[in-house]
């Protein structure tokens, strides 16, 4: 399947939570449904508690990607 | 210092001795004869102060509706003789400072909200809850309904002596069900789809307790059962919900006490459905007040450490496939780790 083109993008390395959830979601809420959001945040404490976070909020994880230390996640507005 | 006068303050415990009954109204044109330790049972606390109480509202699971706390912001400062209430450790509001003879307008006041009084003494109290699964985010069980069913249905019942129950939405066990007379938690057992199941190695990150290890390779999880907590972790962090739900339930826990020498209750059930909760309740009130009878002010965990083996098979059966084989009995925790020499007091048989 082919990977959807992100709308827009996020480089969240080195930012800690909850603040790179927080940027998430604020960027997301500017975005319109079924527009995609790319992510990139740390391992650890970060990808543990994010996709959780934007899961609870309504939206769609639609790609994880593993990179070295870091995970890219694609995220659909819904 | 010797030569100084030492002045005596009147004990008020003492004087009782002289007066050892009130009449006091509890209800508008109830007037009966009361020790003043006797009101404790209606949630009536004696103070150090003469004739003044703490009065303690009956607040389950810790959960006031602003009707309730308008009438009592409202009523409290007419019978208080002083400007608070107290917050109990187990989620009462206490009115401090309020004469006996204010009891009967007290309580007549705090009913227009049908707020009611608390309990004290040998007996059922009401039963204490986090905030559940409602707007908490961990929380697995809706355990503000099951501590609304338990003050309903159990509380106030007579015991040897205090019966405290409390509840935890989750493994987290914030309301310290392992200290309680009989504790409920809520727990999930997750379950993993192959077929969904992307790798994204998320839930390895998510999961706290290091019960999942994700394949190098290939990033798809297994699950070590022996390092589960049960919290769901996994479940909320999935993004293709690949983890799943397989069974909900709580996990069961009597015998537990907080006070002088705490004693670590014992888990008796897991994943035991919410319905069979009241049962469960009548049952181990049932073998308390059986076993207790004769043995005056004694907690359950006491006869439980004393009856163990007694109390496994008759609980066994009503637990049925929930039960945990071969459960350990309660046990002191040693706090005053100072206090090298003590030894639990014999149980009497009156």
């Amino acid at each position: 399947m082919e990977e959807k083109k992100p709308n827009d993008t996020l480089d969240l390395r080195g930012v800690v939570c909850p603040t790179n959830f927080v940027k998430t979601k604020l960027k997301l809420e500017e975005m319109n449904s079924g527009e995609i959001l790319e992510i990139v945040i740390d391992e650890g404490e970060p990808i543990a508690n994010v996709p959780r976070s934007i899961k609870e909020e309504g939206h769609k994880i639609i790609k994880v990607e593993k990179l070295n230390s870091h995970f890219r996640l694609l995220i659909e507005k819904i | 210092m010797k030569d100084k006068k030492v002045e005596i303050k009147f004990d008020h415990n003492l004087e009782e001795q002289k007066r050892p009954k009130v009449e006091v109204e509890l209800e508008k044109g109830k007037k009966e004869v009361f020790s003043l330790e006797q009101l404790k049972s209606g949630g009536y606390i004696r103070q150090r102060q003469k004739d003044l109480f703490t009065v303690r509202l009956r607040c389950p699971g810790g959960r006031v509706p602003f009707e309730k706390l308008k009438k009592i912001a409202e009523a409290a400062p007419k019978y208080s003789k002083r400007d608070y209430v107290h917050i109990s450790v187990r989620q009462s509001i206490e009115i401090p400072y309020v004469h006996y003879q204010d009891f009967a307008k007290l309580a007549e006041e705090l009913g227009e909200s049908s707020q009611k009084i608390a309990s004290c003494g040998p007996r059922v109290r009401v039963p204490t809850a986090c905030s559940g699964c409602e707007y908490n985010p961990n929380g697995l069980v809706d355990v503000q309904k099951l501590a609304q069913e338990i003050d309903q249905k159990y509380f106030g019942i007579q015991c040897n002596h205090k019966f405290k129950i409390s509840l935890s939405s989750c493994p987290i066990d914030c309301f310290r069900t392992n200290e309680m007379d009989l504790g409920f938690q809520g727990a999930v057992e997750p379950i993993w789809d192959e077929e969904t199941c992307t790798g994204c190695r998320i839930c390895g990150y998510a999961c706290k307790e290091g019960a999942i290890t994700n394949d190098p390779k290939t990033g798809k999880p297994t699950i070590d059962r022996s390092k589960c907590l049960y919290c769901a972790d996994c479940i909320r962090a999935c993004p293709t919900n690949s983890w799943k739900e397989r069974k909900k339930g709580l996990v069961v826990r009597v015998g537990g006490r907080h006070g002088r020498h705490p004693v670590n209750g014992s888990v008796i059930a897991t994943f035991l459905p919410e319905e069979k909760m009241g049962q469960i309740i009548e049952k181990v009130i049932e073998w308390y007040n059986t076993r207790g009878k004769g043995k005056g002010r004694v907690r359950i965990g006491d006869i439980l450490m004393q009856k163990w083996p007694d109390f496994v098979d008759f609980i066994h059966p009503v637990l049925g496939e929930y039960a945990v084989e071969n459960p350990k009995k309660p046990e002191f925790i040693k706090i005053h780790t100072f206090q090298t020499e003590w030894q639990p007091e014999p149980i009497i048989q009156e």
